[in-house]
């Protein structure tokens, strides 16, 4: 067994971090069936060591652009898990007033720009946000998530190209869970080896064990910080895995009970959590206070989105445009 | 004193005023800085301006119009120049799915003052992937402005009322303007809004509803059907969403007779909008059923007599108007 990555303190909270994701889907799913939350729902269950070790590794001023699997970058920026389940329950005390539903999670306090349900939509969005730092001189990182599907969409190549062509300072953080949907990427990629696809555009690349918290943490804070200082992109390809179906309508069908338990072996809570278990004081009890800090949160959120009043249908064509336009 | 200036000039002044006026504003797009526009309309801007604020972009407009929108949540105003319509379609995905929609999923959050220009239309035999009018495709999604100058005013001071706009603003310049010359008054930004349609011609026994490369026939078919003593009112749209009702209406409740001549295909056209907003809001005004005089509903071909053939010309808007006006008899003369 490894030796803990960090301080006993800082384990716990990537561990907690890690449980309250995944107790987070766990209820969605719950509610899902309970058909409270409609609509698409994509869970992160599996993957939740990627989240947890980079979007804490960017600075509060960065931005994030994500993709419909986003509930757990979400709650990492900031989010309160109250305005994600009202949200989800189509509230008006949603962090989008019920508009966005689970695929588009925004936030402009945390400069959280989606919840992107286009697969690679995101990509040249966060070019722009990089272009106009770039233009304004601000030193500040715009972190992309998006899944290994998005490098067969054309978006991608051209998010790239511009990035490299311009020095812009987007860290690309491919989240490659192996299966856009139900298709393996071995069965839509005639190249598989994502990091050469970048390194062909001149952007640095590192493939990192996205089960793995800590590779994921140190890899992020290294390649934000080189994105910073050099005011150039870099792509990293987290090697990951949902254990979930790709949606709540996917039967998956498409992967073996053998292979999804063999990455279930790896998991990324299991294993810091046995880590701590074996290396300091870490019991039951200890484990047992962060499942009821977890508990406790989720519980108020879903009091609050079931108290709070549905988004008025008088206001339907709010936010469409601007309210008024201002006079020149 | 009135300045004589192109189509291209004026919107080439409108750009400049609006890089001088305001530091956010910048212009992306294919060939815009080195290469001076495809249309020449930005030639001479990437020396005057620089290289920052004049971006030439690789042929990846689905990505730079991406670009544009992220830049514009980033703080700044990016004026995107797509080459023609045919070429918008590559972005279609970042303008309808993002651009439009992003201030309403995100709940009013976010919002993306971003305005794209690009050339439309027909006229000049380049075919199929580059003559097509789609501008009601545009016109048809909520969360966007679309507008289509198609007088030198309107090149010259739309531009800069696009701007102040907090979200995205499609501008569309017909391809068969921008050698129009014409006097351009000093103080005609007082004249220009982005609100209002504008009647370029009174008249009494009809309604000709156009706009964008469709005015200047639609004008001149006009002035040959007054000398036949018929007078023809001429509605310029300008504002293409969202459209103003109120003008046409009024229009319609004066002369009684509505003809719509629209570069785009009849099927789902804006001619078809406008033509059922007329049915719907002064029905019982009309003496005769509302007309449209659209291009055929073909690829727009190459060769000039083909061409010609499938756009609406002043000859065929003369006899659709006569038509409507129940006088089918030859003209002769």
């Amino acid at each position: 067994m490894n030796p803990l990555p960090y301080a006993r303190e800082q384990c716990i909270e990537l561990v907690r971090q890690m449980l309250r994701i995944r107790r987070f889907e766990e209820t969605c799913a719950q509610l899902y069936g309970e058909g409270k939350i409609r609509g698409f729902l994509h869970l992160y269950i599996g993957e939740e060591a990627v989240a947890v070790g980079a979007v804490p590794a960017l600075h509060a001023d960065d931005a994030v652009v994500a993709t419909y699997r986003e509930h757990g970058h979400a709650l990492l920026r900031g989010i309160p898990a109250r305005t994600i389940m009202a949200e989800m329950f189509g509230k008006s005390t949603g962090c989008c007033r019920g508009r966005g539903g689970s695929m588009h999670l925004f936030d402009a306090a945390t400069r959280f720009y989606g919840g992107n349900a286009i697969v690679g939509g995101g990509l040249p969005l966060a070019v722009g946000l990089a272009l106009a730092d770039r233009m304004q001189g601000r030193q500040r990182v715009t972190a992309c998530f998006f899944g290994e599907g998005a490098v067969a969409e054309g978006a991608f190549h051209e998010s790239m190209n511009l990035a490299a062509l311009w020095q812009l300072p987007v860290l690309f953080c491919c989240e490659n869970n192996l299966y856009a949907m139900g298709t393996a990427l071995d069965r839509s990629e005639s190249q598989t080896d994502l990091c050469l696809k970048a390194e062909s555009y001149k952007i640095p690349a590192r493939r990192v064990d996205g089960m793995d918290v800590a590779a994921v943490r140190e890899a992020t804070l290294a390649a934000a910080a080189e994105v910073r200082s050099g005011q150039r992109p870099v792509f990293l390809e987290f090697r990951t895995y949902r254990y979930r179906a790709h949606s709540m309508f996917d039967p998956d069908l498409y992967r073996r009970k053998e292979e999804i338990d063999a990455w279930k072996q790896r998991g990324p809570l299991h294993a810091l959590t046995n880590q701590l278990r074996a290396q300091v004081v870490f019991d039951e009890t200890d484990f047992q206070q962060l499942e009821d800090q977890v508990s406790t949160e989720l519980r108020e959120a879903i009091a609050f989105a079931e108290a709070s009043a549905p988004e008025p249908v008088s206001d339907l064509h709010r936010d469409v445009r601007a309210a008024a336009r201002p006079k020149t | 004193m009135n300045t004589m200036i192109s189509y291209r000039d004026a919107m080439r002044e409108a750009l400049r005023e609006a890089l001088q006026r305001d530091a956010r504003v910048f212009l992306m797009g294919e060939d815009v800085g080195m290469y001076g526009g495809s249309y020449a309309v930005s030639k001479g801007l990437l020396e005057e301006f620089g290289a920052q604020r004049i971006r030439d972009t690789p042929l990846s407009e689905l990505g730079f119009v991406g670009a544009g929108i992220g830049a514009a949540l980033g703080g700044l105003r990016p004026i995107v120049e797509i080459m023609t319509v045919n070429f918008s379609l590559l972005a279609l995905d970042q303008l309808v799915n993002t651009a439009a929609a992003l201030r309403h999923m995100s709940g009013g959050q976010f919002h993306v003052p971003l305005v794209v220009r690009m050339a439309t239309g027909a006229g000049r035999q380049l075919a199929a992937q580059h003559s097509h009018s789609l501008e009601g495709w545009y016109a048809h999604v909520p969360g966007l402005r679309v507008l289509a100058p198609a007088t030198i005013e309107d090149a010259r001071h739309m531009l800069w009322l696009a701007l102040q706009e907090d979200d995205p603003v499609i501008l569309f310049e017909h391809a068969q303007l921008y050698n129009v010359v014409a006097p351009l008054a000093p103080d005609a930004a007082a004249t220009v809004d982005i609100e209002r349609c504008r009647i370029r011609r009174a008249g009494r026994d009809l309604t000709l509803v156009t706009f964008g490369g469709m005015l200047p026939p639609t004008l001149a078919a006009a002035e040959q059907l007054a000398q036949q003593g018929i007078e023809a009112e001429v509605i310029d749209l300008r504002v293409l969403r969202p459209l103003d009702d109120a003008t046409i209406g009024e229009s319609i409740r004066r002369t009684h007779r509505a003809l719509i001549i629209d570069e785009e295909w009849r099927s789902g056209s804006l001619a078809a909008e406008i033509s059922a907003r007329i049915m719907e809001q002064a029905f019982y005004e009309l003496d005769a059923p509302v007309q449209r005089l659209c291009s055929a509903e073909v690829p727009i071909p190459y060769a000039k007599h083909l061409e010609a053939a499938a756009l609406p010309q002043p000859a065929t808007i003369i006899e659709a108007a006569r038509r409507l006006l129940g006088k089918q008899e030859a003209v002769t003369g």
